[in-house]
């Protein structure tokens, strides 16, 4: 599947590295043809649990070492247009709903998107992941001219349930950009990169798949998480 | 941050008796946790920035230690604290991380607020 050329490409994630493994080389793509693309990052991963042992940071400098991993996440993607939101880890479901579906619906009037992508609601697995997919799809579930949306699922049950993504990406001419990404994010990444190299190493074709490939969904407004909001 | 010894933490904890501080106080099993393993229930706490003055403060036993504060009307206490820092800004950062590196619990205490 090509990836066909958009007129202004929003991606929405909770966390640092959200975007490194789900989309960074389609982000890469986009980039590459010349589409403006935004990523609004709605927390700095401030609870993230890898410091180490012995510890490299503490729960109060790891919000710094963080940001600075998004920023180089951001240069290997080719990324200008990073929008921290400044919101804290773990507490996006708490936050007043019409209050997130307000700052979704402001960048969405501001960039004018003809592709939005963010989590799929049910199939995210984390309460921010959750909580940002719904905060995105109330907000396009509003407009009269609904933008594209593709959404990421992940969850145990996303096969059995979705089926198989609709939307599958060959990324392999920018994987160099998808693995520096994922790089940036060393302080939370470092444990499993180490164990993908070693996958790749011995020919495992999962990995390699895993590496290339980037599924999306088109979320079904006809099976819509919610009737109304 | 150092691995906890008793006697230096226990100086540090004495420091900040009788005063005005402000808590982070967190445990964690990742929310992943249930993903990983269905089977798993997970469970935590998180709060932060809230004001206590304790009178008491005591860490105890081996590694991993843990730390318990009396207040005049309750307590507060962790359990799992491996390592612990006096920051730059004076803050008493606990914490207890895993074999992996993970931190499984944090306990800090600061005069002055944390950040958000």
């Amino acid at each position: 599947m090509t990836i066909p050329k958009e007129r202004h490409v929003l991606v929405v994630f909770p966390h640092p590295d959200d975007e490194a493994f789900g989309v960074s080389g389609t982000m890469t793509t986009h980039i590459n043809q010349g589409t403006p693309v935004t990523y609004a990052c709605l927390t700095l991963g401030e609870m993230g649990r890898n410091l180490g042992n012995p510890p490299f940071a503490t729960r109060e400098s790891l919000p710094e070492i963080r940001k600075k991993e998004l920023k180089a996440s951001a240069e290997a993607i080719g990324l200008t247009d990073l929008r921290m939101m400044g919101l804290r880890d773990k507490t996006i479901e708490f936050e007043d709903d019409e209050k997130m579906v307000g700052m979704m619906t402001e960048l969405i009037e501001e960039l004018n998107p003809s592709l939005i992508i963010t989590f799929y609601p049910k199939f995210a697995v984390h309460p921010d992941h959750e909580a940002t997919a719904r905060a995105v799809v109330r907000a396009v579930r509003r407009m009269k001219d609904r933008p594209k949306l593709h959404c990421v699922a992940f969850a145990n049950n996303t096969l059995e349930v979705l089926g198989n993504p609709d939307i599958v990406y060959d990324i392999t001419p920018v994987r160099d950009h998808k693995m520096a990404s994922m790089k940036a994010h060393i302080s939370q990444t470092a444990w499993m990169l180490e164990e993908m190299e070693h996958k790749l190493a011995q020919g495992d074709t999962e990995t390699e798949n895993w590496l290339t490939k980037e599924r999306f969904y088109n979320y079904r407004w006809e099976d819509d998480f919610e009737s109304s909001f | 941050m150092e691995l906890v010894e008793v006697k230096k933490l226990q100086v540090q904890l004495d420091a900040f008796a009788g005063k005005d501080v402000y808590l982070h106080l967190e445990t964690t099993n990742g929310s992943y946790a249930s993903h990983f393993n269905e089977a798993f229930f997970n469970a935590g706490a998180f709060i932060r920035n809230v004001v206590i003055n304790y009178e008491l403060g005591k860490v105890v036993g081996d590694s991993p230690h843990r730390v318990g504060l009396k207040l005049p009307h309750g307590w507060v206490y962790a359990q799992g604290i491996t390592h612990y820092e006096m920051d730059d800004q004076g803050r008493l950062l606990l914490a207890g991380h895993d074999g992996t590196g993970k931190l499984a619990v944090a306990l800090q205490i600061s005069e002055t607020p944390f950040s958000y």
